[in-house]
Formats: structure tokens, C-alpha cells, sequence
């Protein structure tokens, strides 16, 4: 496999605190009137997407928004529950940009770039500012300040929120703005659409082609350049928190027409999730990680130990994660919470029918705070707790098992948030850029808004200000074979008439990628994903069946071209996760690992990013390598402890 | 899981219509073998690879987050907006409420503004409509001052947040005997009425929002607070109520 050095990632030059100001003022302007000759196409309305949207709008460019829903209101940054991160320091404790600019490099396990996770730190404080002046509800303290709360892998308070809805209310403020921004004309809203292409001309990115999943129609339109916030791929795995029309294809068809893919080996597993019920499950529910501000997590000391968790004395639970990593308790990262979780059911100390779950247990916060504080933090997660699973978790611990969650890999980007490809920019969890091989909890929010709100209208006009870029309509032959391209693709899948259903291969996809790339890793389990993915591939090519024709609202056929899509990422993410023979982060090779069962990077061989080139249908894909240099983190064993 | 006694047989009716330019029915179909930890939409997720299996066209509904959260879930289950159980979203919904052997009728949201797109989907782009109309803060990037600038009374960011719970369903259409969308249009006004950063424009967003609410074809309030039973949120009729004053005092004002 060869391993050539194609990547510049743009970095600016001088010290890391004067790198994005310096580079604002050296970026070329274009002038306020002649920014509405430009027009942008935003793909996802997310908060990565909607903020972009609105503010690129704001600024006077003509915008295009295309979602996969019924608005631009529902996309699935609504889901995320705990916080937003901010290095205000208004608890007095300590923090500062630098704090958590180190805590997320030093959380993600040393493998994302400095610059831009020193910028996404330096303006964590304006976004906090553009929410409270759009209306978001922040929790507030009685004195009528903002309240803060922690969050896992830091030390200090950093954590925005909006009870256990703070997507929610940030997405809803970035969709206000994008609404405002249609009252003005200046956004176009195309809902219910899916990109099924990216169109390029002369080497740019130029236009997209979508599909209206109400008529069938398919349709290109043409811009200067192409915004993709289209989210992580997180549903490779089947069951996962993600939105049920969460997918990958925006980004791999990006991928196929020549943008690299960074990292689709690091996934983030979450360590409290609800557990699976029964075969039936279609996807997994999330119970925010502020949970593990109060609950304490534990298994039985005795394997195989039965008795209903009241009637476990306490010197006979093992309360894991307070004993292991004794200076962060309950609050270690995602990854080591999981992977501890992981260890407990493996060891036969799993708890509930399946053996597939811990406790997390809240009986000690609420003696010490009593129940009304407990409700006020967390009522509504304990509520979806009991309308899940029908236990009440005021009575009873919670059961928890991690679930993938976030991929911190995506579609690889230089320090302007631009793909390898001209006119081709990614934001928020698409791209791969902030989190290195594990995301910090509260740190997806404020990257998706610090993506759209603050950096890409600045990288945005400094490459439409240094291109030159033709008139164009959607006659060019560019479009023209795009869009033939994606109607033969759509026919190619309805022609195979078999006798499964979408869903069938989507859960076999799942189920080898869950046993195989999954928490663990090894030279076996990879090889062996990579053996069978593409098997299911060809049963799926061979063997799917959608009834209905493509001139309507078909969903089995959009399920369809979604699954297609992952089983071709699947791959590659088995493909990574095999070259990355070290572990760090949520990557954990079996074959790497310290005496205590703590992830052991290899920093001299795979201090780099892997970012993936197509080459062709079936053909073994190229790894490049951006090597990653830190000059002002010190690398070190990450410990918890 | 896996407890085969407990399993359940259902009847169910099922409106279909192929588009929103076409009749539709109700339609009969018998599904057995539901476990009641499977959510309402697992259900359905059932019976779809069962009529896809039979070569049939599956039965189209809205639903993405499946955690309750991103209102695109909806459906009139046995006459009641998102079913039987109180502040609950379909989604979120388990099979736990109903009985072996029950007959359950699914139904589109029924509304002059929600037109049918396809059996259980409606259109509910007239909602982004109303909230274009004035739904917001004229606050563009970067205007911002710091976030403790202006301290707000715990009090007031609190009911704005119980304003801002909603999700944008239009349960509460749906449920409402003439259609009215007050509760939703009222949710967002009183949001931003009771915060500072709102106050500038409250005036004129009340009346503009409320017009293009007239505008779109939904009905009056009549105060039955059906849309309040019906509300997976809880958003509360008091809102309706602001809403009222703020519209009241802007069409003083403006005159």
C-alpha cells in the first residue's frame, strides 16, 4: 500500500495564539456587493449546516439548503442532549483557551491537528454569545447568570446546556436564523431532498445532484461552491444513536469523485446508552453523559450475580471506574468508559437479561440532594429512561451499555475546511478535523457551530475571492453525465428484483461490523470484516428487493441507496482500522495495548492523519499520510487516573 | 426478550393513499408476533418488511431521531395525536400500552395546512412558514454581546425554556377540532417574549406571525386544550394566553 505525502493542510505560520487571526487578515476579501453574484450550496441543515447557512447568508451570498427532512428544524443535532463546551471561565475554576484547546487535543488522544483545535477553542466563547443573543434558553443560576456544569475528560465546568435539550435549542437558534434569512430571500430551502451527487467542473466543486424523495424527481443545481454538513456515519454499524436517515452518501459520493476520507476507522462508542431489548431494535437511545455527574456506575464484585441490584450490599459491588481511575471517577473520556464497560460484561459481570449491561445508579445523589434536585437536572432523561424500559430509575440504577454514537473520522480537510477537492468545504462531524481518535462529551456542538458560524465565513470568501470560476448552468455536460450517472444508479438498484429487504443487509452490515470493528480490534477480526463486507456487498447487488418504482415516494429505495452506500464505507473503515496498527482512543487494537488494558499509541509510526483516495470501482483504495505535528502539547500516555 | 407468551397479535387499520392528488382508505391488515418492548414504530418497521417481503408497497410515515426529539414522528393512533400515553412522541411509544388481540387505527395528521403526502405523511412545511414570518432574533453573527451581559430571572429563562420544549410536531393541529396552530405559534412568541434579547421585536413579531398563521389556512382557538392533552412536550395553553396579550398590545401600538 503506498504511503505518499499529498496533504497540505494550510496550516498558517507563527505561534499558535496569532495563527486565525493572522490568517482572517490575510485572507482576501470580496466586496459586500459583489457577494451576492456568489451562490453556495449548503448540504444539511444540522448545526454545522444550519449555522453556516444563516450566516453565509447574512453576510449576502445567495444559499441553497438542501435537507433530508421535512425541515431544516429536524436534523439529528437536535438529539444531543448534555452541553455545549466554552472556555468562558465564569465558575472562576481555572479554565482558559488554552485549557481546552489541551484538554481536546489531549481527549482525542493526540491524533487531530493543533491549529484547528486551538482556533475551535478560541471561539468556543463567541458561540455561547451568538446563542444566548438568539433567544437559546440556557439553564441559568438564580442571580440570573449562566450556569455550567462537567463534563467528562475535563476538570473544570466548561459545559453550556439547555436542561437535557441543548441541541435542541441551539439547533432551533441556528434554524431561526436560517428562517429569518429565508424571510429575506437570501436562503432557498429544499426539503425532503437527497445529494446523490456532487458535481464537478474543471477540478471544482460546482453543483450537486439531488433527488426529491416526494416526486422522484431528480435535479442538479449549480453554485461557486458546495458545503457539505451532512453528519457522521455512525448508522454503518446498524444500530446506532444516530437518526434513522442518518447516512453516509453525501460524503461518499464526495469521496468517489475524488475527496479523501481521514480516519473512518475512529468511531466513538458511548459509554451510557440504553441496551438492546430484542432483535427488533432499530436503533439505540442515548442517556447524556451528564448522567455520570451523579450516577456512579458499577457491576457486581461476583461474576454471574443475579439478585436485583437493591438487594447487592455495597460490599459486594465493584464500583469500577472510581476504583481504577480514582482522580476522574465516573467522568474518565467516552472511550475508557466504554472499553472499561466492555472488559466488566466480557468478565461475566454484566448485569440484566442479556449480561450486556452496567448500573448506573443514582441512589447516592439522590440521599444527598434529594430527589426534586436529581428531577430538575436530569427529569426528562430519567423519564425516557422509564418510557423505554419500563423501570424507574429514581428506584432502581439505570442499565447502561455503550453504543456507537460519533465518528471522529470524515472527509478530510485543510485548516480552511476545504476537501481535496476545489470548492468543496465540510463542516461539523462530516469532517475529520477537531476530535483525533476520540471526542470530548459537549465538544460536537461547539465544533459544528464553530465550523458555521465563525470559521467558514471566512475561509469561504477567501477562495471565492483567489478563483476563477466560469458562468455555468445546468446544461454543462458536467451535470449532464452526473445526473445520467445517479439514474442509472437509482435504476441499477431497483433492477435487481431479489428477495431481501433493505433493512436485511443493512443489520448483517451491523451485526460484521459491530463483532468485527467494533470496541475491539485485531488483526483477525479486521481481515476478517474485510473478507466478508464484500460478500454481503454482492449478496445485497444480487439479492435486494424494493418494490414500487422510483417516480414516488418509495422509502425502501432510499434505505436502499443509503445501505449500498455503507457497505462500500464499511470496508474502508475495516481497511483503516487494520493499517492503524496502534491504538488511541475509541481505536483499540487488541494487539496494542499496556499492561493495564489502557490504549497504547505507537507515536512513531502512526502520528498521522490516514486519509483514503478512491481509485476506481473494486479496486484497493490509496493511503496518505498528513503527519501531525504538535508543537505546543507534549504527547503522553493519556492517563486518568 | 424472547418471552414467547407474551408475545401479541394486532388489527390494525391503516390509512393509505398513494399521493397527496389521490383518494385513500383504510386498509385491514393482521400482524402477530409483537413483542411489547418494541416501540410503536418498530411495530410498523414490522409489518413493512412484511407487505416489502409480499412484493407490496410499504407504509410511508415521517420519523428520524426515534428518540422523541425531532418532531418528525407523528400519526393519529385510535384518535388520539401520538397515542394513548401522556407526553409521549410516537417514536417513544411502546407496544407495553396496547393488549394482545387490540385493534389499532393509524392515521395521517388531518389538516387544510398538513396536506397528505403519502399514506401516514403530511406536509408540514406551512410550520417553517410561520416561523419565517418573524420566528426569531434580527441578531446576525457576530453582533453578539457576552453571554452575562444581560442576566435573565432564572424564572423567565425557565418558562422560556418549557416555551422552547416544543418540537414542532403539530400534535397539536392535529388534535385541535378547527386546526389552529396557536399553541406552536404562541410556544415560539412567548419564548422569545420572555427573554430581553426578544422584547425588541415582539410587537411586530406577534402580528406577523399570527397574520401568516391566518394566511396558511389553520382554524381559531376556541379554548378547548385539546392541543395541551395532545402536546408530547407539555407546552402549556398559557402561551396561547401571552400570545394573546402580545398580539393585543401590537395591534394597540400600531394603530
Amino acid at each position: 500500500m503506498s504511503q505518499s505525502n499529498k496533504l497540505d493542510a494550510k496550516i498558517p505560520s507563527g505561534p499558535i495564539q496569532e495563527k486565525w487571526d493572522k490568517h482572517k487578515f490575510d485572507s482576501k476579501l470580496i466586496n459586500p456587493a459583489n457577494k451576492r453574484k456568489f451562490t453556495v450550496i449548503v448540504v444539511g441543515t444540522g448545526l454545522a449546516g444550519g449555522s453556516a447557512a444563516a450566516s453565509l447568508a447574512e453576510l449576502g451570498y445567495n444559499v441553497l439548503s438542501f435537507c433530508i427532512q421535512d425541515s431544516p428544524r429536524r436534523a439529528h443535532s437536535i438529539a444531543a442532549q448534555g452541553g455545549i463546551n466554552a472556555a468562558k471561565n465564569y465558575p472562576n475554576d481555572g479554565d482558559s483557551v488554552w485549557r481546552l484547546f489541551y484538554d481536546t487535543v489531549k481527549g482525542g488522544d493526540y491524533r487531530s491537528r493543533e491549529a484547528n483545535v486551538y482556533r475551535l477553542a478560541q471561539v468556543s466563547n463567541n458561540i455561547i454569545d451568538q446563542c444566548v443573543s438568539q433567544g437559546v434558553p440556557f439553564a441559568r443560576e438564580y442571580g440570573g447568570y449562566l450556569s455550567n456544569r462537567s463534563f467528562g475528560g475535563a476538570q473544570v465546568s466548561r459545559t453550556f446546556y439547555a436542561r437535557g435539550q441543548t441541541g435542541q435549542q441551539l439547533l432551533l437558534g441556528a434554524y431561526s436564523s436560517m428562517m429569518k434569512e429565508v424571510n429575506k430571500g437570501n436562503i432557498k430551502v429544499y426539503t425532503r431532498r437527497e445529494m446523490v451527487d456532487l458535481v464537478l467542473i474543471d477540478g471544482k466543486a460546482r453543483g450537486i445532484v439531488s433527488r426529491n424523495v416526494v416526486t422522484g424527481e431528480m435535479e442538479t443545481y449549480v453554485a461557486d461552491a458546495v458545503i457539505l454538513g451532512t453528519g457522521g456515519y455512525g448508522n454503518a454499524y446498524y444500530l446506532s444513536t444516530n437518526a434513522m436517515a442518518s447516512n453516509c452518501s453525501a460524503s461518499w459520493r464526495a469521496y468517489k469523485k475524488g475527496a479523501f476520507f481521514a480516519n473512518p476507522c475512529f468511531t466513538q462508542i458511548h459509554p451510557t446508552c440504553i441496551p438492546v431489548s430484542g432483535d427488533h431494535q432499530s436503533k439505540l437511545t442515548l442517556m447524556s453523559e451528564s448522567l455520570r455527574n451523579d450516577g456512579r456506575v458499577w457491576v457486581p464484585k461476583n461474576k454471574g450475580d443475579k439478585r436485583p441490584p437493591n438487594e447487592i450490599p455495597e460490599s459486594e459491588r465493584d464500583y469500577y471506574l472510581e476504583r481504577i481511575y480514582p482522580s476522574f471517577g465516573n467522568l474518565v473520556p467516552r472511550d475508557v468508559a466504554s472499553r472499561n464497560a466492555k472488559f466488566q460484561c466480557d468478565d461475566g459481570k454484566g448485569v440484566g437479561d442479556t449480561g450486556l449491561s452496567v448500573y448506573l445508579d443514582f441512589g447516592d445523589a439522590i440521599k444527598r440532594d434529594g430527589e426534586n434536585t436529581i428531577r430538575a437536572k436530569y427529569g426528562n432523561l430519567f423519564e425516557m429512561y422509564e418510557r423505554i424500559t419500563d423501570d424507574n430509575p429514581y428506584k432502581l440504577p439505570m442499565r447502561i451499555f455503550p453504543a456507537v454514537h460519533y465518528t471522529m473520522g470524515g472527509l478530510w480537510v485543510d485548516y480552511n475546511l476545504m476537501s481535496s477537492i476545489p470548492g468543496l468545504f465540510v463542516l461539523g462531524e462530516a469532517n475529520f478535523s477537531d476530535h483525533g481518535a476520540n471526542r470530548l462529551g459537549a465538544s460536537a456542538l461547539m465544533q459544528g457551530l464553530a465550523d458555521g458560524y465563525f470559521i467558514i465565513p471566512y475561509t469561504l470568501g477567501q477562495y471565492l475571492a483567489g478563483t476563477k470560476l466560469e458562468k455555468l448552468d445546468t446544461n454543462h455536460d458536467g451535470f449532464k453525465s452526473s445526473l445520467d450517472d445517479s439514474s442509472k444508479h437509482i435504476k441499477k438498484i431497483l433492477d435487481v428484483n431479489g428477495s431481501k429487504t433493505a433493512d436485511y443487509f443493512h443489520k448483517k452490515l451491523g451485526k460484521a461490523m459491530w463483532d468485527n470493528v467494533g470496541m475491539s480490534r485485531s488483526t483477525e477480526s479486521l481481515n476478517k470484516a474485510i473478507e466478508e463486507i464484500p460478500k454481503i456487498r454482492k449478496e445485497f447487488w444480487n439479492d435486494v428487493k424494493i418494490p414500487g418504482d422510483s417516480n414516488q415516494i418509495n422509502l425502501e429505495l432510499e434505505k436502499a441507496g443509503r445501505v449500498a452506500d455503507f457497505l462500500e464505507l464499511g470496508e474502508l473503515m475495516a481497511r483503516d482500522a487494520l493499517e492503524r496498527k496502534e491504538s488511541c482512543g475509541g481505536h483499540f487494537r487488541e494487539e496494542s495495548q499496556t499492561e493495564e488494558n489502557e490504549a497504547l499509541r505507537d507515536d512513531d509510526n502512526f502520528c498521522h492523519v490516514a486519509a483514503w483516495e478512491h481509485e476506481g470501482e473494486n479496486k484497493v483504495p490509496t493511503r496518505h499520510k498528513e503527519e501531525l505535528v504538535f508543537e505546543n502539547v507534549k504527547l503522553t500516555q493519556r492517563s486518568y487516573k | 426478550m424472547g418471552d414467547q407468551s407474551k408475545l401479541m397479535s394486532l388489527n390494525l387499520k391503516i390509512w393509505r393513499q398513494p399521493n397527496s392528488g389521490s383518494q385513500g382508505e383504510m386498509i385491514d391488515y393482521k400482524l402477530d408476533g409483537i413483542s411489547p418492548d418494541m416501540s410503536f414504530l418498530e411495530m410498523l418497521d414490522v409489518l413493512n418488511e412484511e407487505l416489502v417481503q409480499e412484493g407490496k408497497d410499504s407504509i410511508a410515515y415521517d420519523h428520524d431521531c426515534r428518540e422523541g426529539i425531532c418532531g418528525m414522528c407523528s400519526l393519529m393512533i385510535n384518535g388520539q395525536a401520538h397515542g394513548p400515553e401522556a407526553s409521549t412522541t410516537t417514536c417513544q411509544l411502546h407496544m407495553r400500552k396496547f393488549k394482545d388481540g387490540d385493534t389499532i387505527v393509524i392515521e395521517p395528521w388531518r389538516a387544510k395546512a398538513f396536506p397528505v403526502l403519502k399514506d401516514l405523511m403530511v406536509d408540514r412545511g406551512s410550520f417553517d412558514a410561520i416561523i419565517s414570518a418573524g420566528g426569531y432574533v434580527n441578531c446576525n453573527t457576530g453582533n453578539a454581546p457576552d453571554g452575562n451581559a444581560i442576566p435573565i430571572p432564572k424564572e423567565s429563562a425557565d418558562l422560556a425554556m418549557d416555551a422552547a420544549a416544543c418540537i414542532g410536531c403539530g400534535a397539536c393541529v392535529a388534535s385541535c377540532k378547527n386546526a389552529s396552530a396557536m399553541l406552536f405559534v404562541s410556544a415560539k412568541i412567548s419564548q422569545l417574549a420572555l427573554l430581553p434579547q426578544g422584547k425588541p421585536e415582539a410587537q411586530k413579531r406577534a402580528e406577523s406571525m399570527v397574520t401568516k398563521m391566518d394566511e396558511l389556512g389553520f382554524g381559531n382557538c376556541t379554548n378547548e386544550a385539546e392541543c395541551e392533552a395532545s402536546c408530547p412536550k407539555g407546552i402549556k395553553i398559557e402561551n396561547i394566553a401571552r400570545m394573546n396579550r402580545e398580539y393585543l398590545s401590537s395591534a394597540l401600538k400600531s394603530k
